[in-house]
């Protein structure tokens, strides 16, 4: 037994394999010199290495000329430039595939997952097939796959397939119309008028049903002014914009937005492969909801579009949001699956530049410097979207 | 007095039968009805001509490409030239049973850990024992097998190699990590988060070309390590910080009591999570590991980008063979339908477990 002794006179700390606090303290003391030894014993490993093979150090590369050539580019480069700009054109376009990847795909994936519940046994049914098959077949085979289809399968310009006027699909890539002129501006100010109004009859409806208890259907209203009060500002302009159409010249096509065959097999992979992931994240966020509140909603008297929209997706929205943020990150980290198919993210830009400088350390580095930034940005900022949404409690 | 019939009526009729199901799951409101035409139109525009692509017009036993081209279907005779390559890549041709029987045996212990009667400790003997076996098949040089050196090893008892050596090390390396993470050590929890958020903010793709390009920087002169083993390393230490996730989630999940319980009866550290915390936390995230599972499965196709012969590599080199040009398609619908199948299963196995372990009240 322990001897009695005073509470107020703190036991004197004696260094005892029995004492908790000294126990931690060796263990931890012991792995990071473990740590710290296995990462000096790889530094010098790796000086030692560099020096025998003569291969410079530091990130001076980056402002000595490319001299290689890329695919495609958001902004302008030429073999000329610096290796710092090609890997920045890289990262330009990792963010380009990515943006467009996780919009299409939330948009997809959600139309998707809504499908799946739906009381519609044909269209569950087809959803549900989508799903387990898309989601059970690596990526990487699903960007060979639409690749090949559309270098190998897919015609030449000269016999394009044309689903629909404007639309043109060969082995060259995808061609879509695009708009040109300076109606732009009208049309931007016909929007912005339009969002104002949406908002100011927002308000007034609330107002109304508040006082009144009569709905306003601001849906109707809202889909019917986004698209009048544009096509008014384009006609005030006098209707300056003009829809230009891909062209078949010779042996390719002129004008209008081209998709390359790499881009668009790697959009392509990445929704059909990510949309099916999101719908099961939608799906699920659905049914976390519980059975009671579609009830109780529905004995309110509220119709099912209503009960959706204003009960079930507030709720859902908190289950979702965190499985969706992985699925983004996903996304993005997915996009660096484009080195297999020779599109020009930043993987592949910062293997050419490895290649040729030999420096693979700081290529490695900036690949994963890059990638970190991108999902701590995605990460931070749907924190704070799942913040917003959080309930709150009193 | 009229007579009053107790036997109980059935549905009214309106409500039986095949035309009030399709009723009430078809048409039951004119938005259901327009859905299930447009379906039914996509359906009918696809599915025919598929199925005269994949089997009606398909070819199975043209002797050349030529004749293939001509039949208009699919060319399913380019896989059964291309089987063997496929499936065990560049193995010595004669010695290709070898890797079957290999395969075989890993399904086999994959099926076997699946079945709750096998969940006892001699699981882990079972293992050991069939992962000697596979070494033993593959690697060959005793019992008057001929050594075949890995880099000749391919197709799909390479994929399922790298996928359960994949998993049977990064589970008690990322159940180790998540420990850590919840540790009371202030340097020990600092250095398993740096490990798990580093991993999971970098793509697979960038943990191989680090393994193929500054692994043989970082080790000593004259010492190295082949391609393989360094991919699998990269698998094992990226899947392993996505298993530590999954499995601290599922220690948070344990309520505080259990750990003071587990304290007051006087265990020891390691005593109490491998007899009380561990076992609970590990039930609650069966799931969601059998995910990450199949995920890891899935990317083990990634090895294609730094040149290994896995079941993916050995489908585009049978499409680059110019005598059979053009039907990759088909190649790669065949390898899409190995993973789909492997992937499928274990998903399923992986639903039926979550229904068998749930407790709750469902509707």
């Amino acid at each position: 037994m322990a001897k009695n002794s005073p509470p107020s006179k703190a036991p004197r700390r004696r260094l005892s394999w029995n004492d908790p606090g000294t126990r931690s303290l060796i263990y931890q003391v012991l792995i990071l010199g473990i740590v710290g030894f296995g990462v000096w014993f790889l530094v010098s490993n790796t000086l030692h290495n560099l020096a025998v093979r003569n291969i410079s150090t530091g990130f001076g590369f980056l402002n000595r000329e490319a001299g290689f050539a890329i695919g495609e580019s958001v902004i302008g480069y030429s073999p000329a430039d610096t290796y710092g700009r090609a890997i920045w054109v890289g990262i330009l376009n990792t963010l380009r595939v990515s943006i467009v990847g996780i919009i299409v795909a939330t948009l997809l994936g959600t139309l998707l997952g809504v499908a799946r519940l739906s009381k519609n046994w044909l269209v569950s049914r087809v959803a549900g097939a989508y799903v387990e098959v898309m989601r059970n077949i690596p990526l990487l085979l699903q960007l060979f796959f639409w690749y090949a289809i559309i270098t190998e399968i897919m015609p030449g310009p000269r016999q394009a397939l044309n689903p629909m006027p404007g639309v043109f699909i060969s082995n060259r890539g995808l061609k879509l119309p695009t708009l040109q002129g300076d109606g732009l501006d009208w049309i931007l100010g016909g929007l912005a008028v339009a969002i104002v109004a949406i908002v100011l009859l927002g308000h007034w409806g609330k107002k109304r049903q508040e006082a009144t208890g009569r709905i306003f259907p601001l849906g109707r209203w809202a889909a019917g002014l986004i698209i009048i009060f544009p096509v008014a500002g384009w006609l005030l302009g006098g209707a300056p914009l003009a829809l230009e159409l891909p062209e078949l010249k010779g042996f390719n096509f002129t004008g209008g937005l081209t998709l390359t065959p790499e881009f668009a097999a790697l959009l392509a992979g990445l929704i059909i492969y990510t949309s099916a992931f999101v719908a099961e994240v939608v799906r699920s966020g659905i049914q976390a909801v519980s059975q009671g509140q579609w009830e109780a909603a529905a004995a309110i008297g509220l119709p099912r579009s209503r009960v959706l929209r204003l009960v079930i997706l507030p709720q859902a929205l908190r289950v979702i949001v965190p499985p969706m943020t992985s699925q983004y990150l996903n996304l993005t980290k997915n996009s660096s699956l484009a080195v297999a198919i020779g599109y020009p993210d930043i993987v592949s830009v910062v293997n050419t530049t490895l290649n040729q400088t030999g420096q693979a350390i700081e290529g490695i580095l900036i690949i994963m410097a890059a990638y970190l930034t991108v999902s701590l940005s995605i990460s931070v900022f749907m924190n704070w979207y799942n913040k917003r949404i959080a309930l709150v409690e009193r | 007095m009229a007579r009053i019939s107790t036997a109980p009526d059935g549905p009214p009729s309106s409500h039986v039968g095949a035309w009030a199901w399709m009723r009430a799951s078809l048409f039951s409101s004119p938005l259901n009805t327009l859905l299930t035409v447009l379906v039914l139109w996509l359906l009918l525009m696809a599915v025919p001509a598929l199925f005269e692509w994949l089997f009606i017009r398909a070819d199975f036993n043209a002797s050349n490409a030529q004749e293939c081209r001509e039949s208009g279907g699919a060319c399913w005779a380019f896989i059964v030239e291309k089987h063997r390559l496929i499936l065990f890549g560049v193995y010595p041709y004669d010695e290709q049973w070898r890797p079957l029987l290999a395969t075989i045996i890993l399904i086999g212990v994959i099926v076997c850990s699946c079945m709750r009667r096998f969940w006892k400790p001699y699981l882990g003997l079972i293992w050991l024992a069939a992962l000697t076996a596979v070494a033993i098949l593959m690697w060959g040089g005793v019992f008057g097998l001929s050594h075949v050196e890995n880099d000749r090893w391919g197709g799909l008892p390479l994929t399922l190699i790298l996928a359960t050596f994949g998993i049977a090390f990064a589970f008690p390396l990322g159940l180790l990590l998540a420990l850590g993470r919840r540790s009371d050590m202030p340097a020990v929890k600092a250095l398993c988060v740096v490990y798990i958020e580093l991993i999971r903010g970098v793509p697979l793709i960038s943990l191989l070309f680090m393994s193929s390009v500054m692994l043989p920087l970082f080790l000593p002169e004259g010492f190295s390590i082949d391609k393989l083993l360094r991919a699998q390393i990269a698998i094992i230490l990226f899947a392993a910080a996505y298993i530590a996730e999954t499995v601290r989630g599922g220690l948070q999940s344990i309520p505080r009591g259990q750990y003071e319980g587990a304290e007051s009866l006087g265990l020891s550290y390691w005593q109490q999570m491998r007899k009380i915390i561990l076992p609970q936390a590990l039930k609650v995230v069966i799931p969601p590991l059998v995910g990450i599972f199949i995920s890891l499965f899935k990317d083990t196709s990634l090895v294609v980008i730094i040149g290994i012969f896995d079941l993916t590599q050995a489908a585009k080199t049978a499409v680059a063979d110019a005598a059979w040009r053009g039907f990759s398609t088909e190649a790669y619908l065949f390898i899409a339908f190995i993973y789909f199948i492997f992937c499928f299963s274990i998903s399923r196995y992986s639903q039926s477990l979550e229904r068998q372990l749930q407790t709750g009240y469902q509707r």
